[in-house]
């Protein structure tokens, strides 16, 4: 054993490392990236040639890893939250199919929408899957677990989805970690087909075996070492006044809070620690039964507290459908401490004050790099559409929905990877005009190309601005999937190659620019423009790399 | 013992290789250690902040709760006052004086001043200027770090060798630079 500083990403990417990985198959997308990176950077990875190049989104991934599965190594997949959107059809028909080798899918959550655009919470797709859920609460845990969920993965033959949030994903702590990583599985062909071909007499086949199988990954739950059963009360007769139910990283929350009290507090409360879903019932009934009151702390959408209310709306089941914990966004230290206190456990963190906040603080929102080629992408814009009635331009997701924000206060839409070009066409098919679709490079190959090829095929009367830095920058500058290669795509999926423009955007060629931007809002049909020119971080990065090299 | 920091500055400033010296330091000490970072959008240019915590017994929260931070060190003044509540009443803030504006909105630095002033325990510097002066301009986090070393209650040769170890692949130059940035910072602290 060695210590090691690790983040809750880089963790999971040891933890997978040495339970014997094979290949990470992953699209950047915060707060899951740096477990990728890491593996890209790790010696071992190199040496075993673990496959960890980045993926063209979270649908090619986890088809790629099932395929490492089907041939019997061990794959993960690692994405944030919305990527489960995208890989939703894969995921969830790999419980049809089962795994040969194991496959972790671990998805880091992002509840206060750090970076993304909603809080959706990932167990959900878990049960609704039928796939077993691993949920863990220290960066020591998420070490640990890899190994064990990769073995579980290949016992139950399924999946194993894994959990994190924000909190864990970005948090370093100190982790022991093994001195030697566990062998590579040797590749085989024990995947029967009649699994693996999901026509509806297979699938209907599988679909009753992995129902039936849920009994038996409850009581594998029930009895699992990262559900930590109620404590018993500490003294007297009769009901505890207050039990927990303590999932992820709120255990931490309630721990510092109960840390924090006085022991006469403590006596009051029972605490059920659940890192391993389906929902152990038993365990939770014994809490209930031995409980006065629960309160249920999750990071996240209030998936645990929904399963234990029921239809029947107790009185005694608290949590954040109840007011005790915030409704939506992230736990914290202070929400839980001021829920604990008011149900009885007393704590100076529920009371103390820090100094006042000063008047003088301004909120400081992110904004594009001085210097970032898509601020003079979106100057040109701007300068164009100003002599038009009602422009409309279509946003998407990456850097330059920073656009939105004061100075350019450029798009009025940015929905989902790839919507800007579908969301264009779309207002044209109802006659809006101009239409301007803005999606970045990386986002472009992720999820653009198709709704390009309807907007073609449809002679749509829309402008697509593919704003090419040549990376994925909002992530932290990953390669991104179409370099070089756009004017290919665009006139491989049928592109005029007269309406196909690539420029460099910078100040002295807005004349330039504009002229482009305004000629072909007025042709009535697909237009593609690609102002090229590289994301400035990557560019300080590389020239840092130069002059180190020398 | 146990310290509850917070680091603070613009995205890009470079607060996280402040922590990456401290959390060397801890680990060096065999202390426990949490630190919560910002990753993603807010590094544009947003206000960014990472929870530290080092401590002899094990750290539940990896994150610091209101009026629990022992120490703010802020790489830019405006952002240190940011996050005084989650300062306990006699905790120390570290900061530098050189406002980073890139908001229309930003406030008077002589209001920035006086509210500092109000402060029971604060060391406010100009890094960037020591910095210069002392040419060490690309240490400037790190005399920031040595203006905090009795806050964070680290033995100053202990901070002296993490950063000797955290650097070494760098190269003697940087090393050297740093150590010397590291000993600018502790004659700040009075």
């Amino acid at each position: 054993m060695n210590k090691k500083l690790l983040l809750g990403d880089e963790a999971v990417a040891l933890g997978a490392l040495h339970a014997g990985l094979s290949g990470v198959y992953a699209y950047p997308g915060t707060p899951s990236t740096e477990i990728t990176e890491f593996i890209q950077m790790h010696p071992l990875a190199k040496k075993r040639k673990v496959h960890s190049r980045w993926c063209t989104n979270e649908k090619t991934a986890m088809e790629a890893a099932l395929g490492m599965s089907f041939m019997g190594k061990r794959a993960l997949v690692c994405m944030k939250h919305v990527g489960m959107n995208v890989c939703a059809d894969p995921f969830v028909n790999s419980a049809m199919t089962g795994v040969n080798g194991g496959v972790i899918v671990l998805v880091a959550d992002d509840p206060s929408m750090h970076s993304s655009q909603d809080e959706q919470d990932s167990r959900f797709y878990g049960k609704f899957a039928m796939i077993p859920t691993f949920e863990p609460s220290s960066q020591q845990e998420a070490y640990d677990m890899m190994e064990a969920a990769f073995d579980y993965s290949e016992q139950q033959c399924l999946p194993v989805l894994m959990r994190v949030t924000t909190r864990m994903a970005h948090s370093r702590a100190v982790v022991e970690v093994k001195d030697e990583a566990r062998p590579e599985n040797e590749m085989n062909y024990n995947a029967t087909a009649a699994n693996w071909v999901l026509l509806p007499a297979n699938a209907r086949r599988r679909n009753d075996k992995v129902t039936a199988q849920q009994a038996q990954l409850e009581e594998d739950a029930e009895k699992s070492k990262y559900n930590l059963p109620p404590s018993q009360p500490l003294q007297g007769e009769g009901k505890t006044p207050l039990g927990i139910i303590a999932s992820g990283i709120a255990y931490n929350y309630v721990m510092e809070v109960l840390n924090t009290s006085p022991w006469e507090g403590l006596e009051k409360v029972a605490i059920l620690k659940i890192s391993q879903y389906p929902l152990p019932k038993k365990l939770v009934r014994q809490l209930l039964e031995s409980c006065e009151k629960v309160m249920v702390a999750e990071e996240g959408q209030p998936f645990i507290e929904e399963q234990v209310r029921g239809v029947f709306e107790s009185q005694n089941i608290l949590g954040r459908l109840t007011g005790e914990l915030p409704r939506t966004g992230e736990l914290t230290p202070d929400c839980v401490a001021a829920a604990l206190s008011a149900l009885g456990v007393t704590s100076p963190l529920a009371t103390r004050e820090g100094l006042g906040v000063s008047p003088l603080v301004a909120a400081r929102p992110p904004q594009l790099c001085q210097g970032c080629g898509h601020r003079d992408v979106y100057t040109a814009l701007n300068d164009v559409l100003k002599e038009y009635e009602n422009p409309r331009v279509f946003g998407d997701i990456g850097c330059y929905t920073l656009g939105f924000l004061p100075p350019y206060k450029a798009i009025h839409s940015c929905v989902d990877m790839g919507a800007s070009i579908t969301m264009a066409k779309g207002a044209a098919d109802a006659g809006q005009w101009p239409a301007v679709a803005i999606i970045g490079d990386s986002t472009f190959t992720h999820s653009g190309m198709t709704g390009l090829l309807d907007a073609v095929n449809e002679k749509a009367n829309i402008t697509v601005i593919i704003s090419d830095n040549l990376t994925t920058a909002m992530t932290g500058g990953q390669d991104s999937a179409g370099t070089n290669k756009f004017e290919a795509i665009c006139l491989g999926l049928g592109v005029e190659s007269e309406h196909l423009h690539v420029v460099v955007p910078l100040p002295k060629n807005m004349p330039e620019i504009t002229r482009i931007i305004r000629e072909e809002i007025n042709y009535n049909g697909v237009s593609v423009i690609i102002p090229q020119r590289e994301c400035i971080q990557t560019f300080k990065r590389h020239a840092k790399e130069r002059k180190q090299q020398k | 013992m146990k310290t509850d920091i917070i680091l603070c500055g613009v995205g890009g400033q470079g607060i996280l290789s402040i922590a990456t010296i401290i959390g060397e330091a801890a680990m060096n000490e065999n202390l426990y250690i949490k630190q919560a970072e910002v990753h993603g959008m807010s590094q544009r240019g947003g206000d960014v902040q990472s929870n530290l915590r080092i401590s002899s017994n094990p750290i539940a929260s990896d994150l610091i709760p209101k009026g629990g931070a022992d120490v703010i060190i802020s790489m830019e003044p405006m952002e240190a006052l940011r996050y005084l509540p989650y300062l306990n009443k006699e905790g120390w803030v570290i900061t530098s004086n050189a406002p980073f504006v890139n908001i229309p909105n930003y406030p008077g630095m002589e209001d920035i001043k006086a509210e500092l002033a109000k402060l029971p325990h604060v060391v406010a510097i100009d890094i960037e200027q020591l910095a210069k002066e002392n040419q060490v301009p690309r240490s400037a986090n790190v005399i920031l770090l040595g203006a905090a070393q009795k806050a964070l209650g680290i033995d100053y040769d202990k901070l002296e060798a993490a950063i000797r170890r955290v650097f070494a692949r760098k190269g003697d130059a940087v090393v050297d630079a740093n150590v010397k940035a590291l000993a600018i910072g502790r004659e700040q602290q009075g």
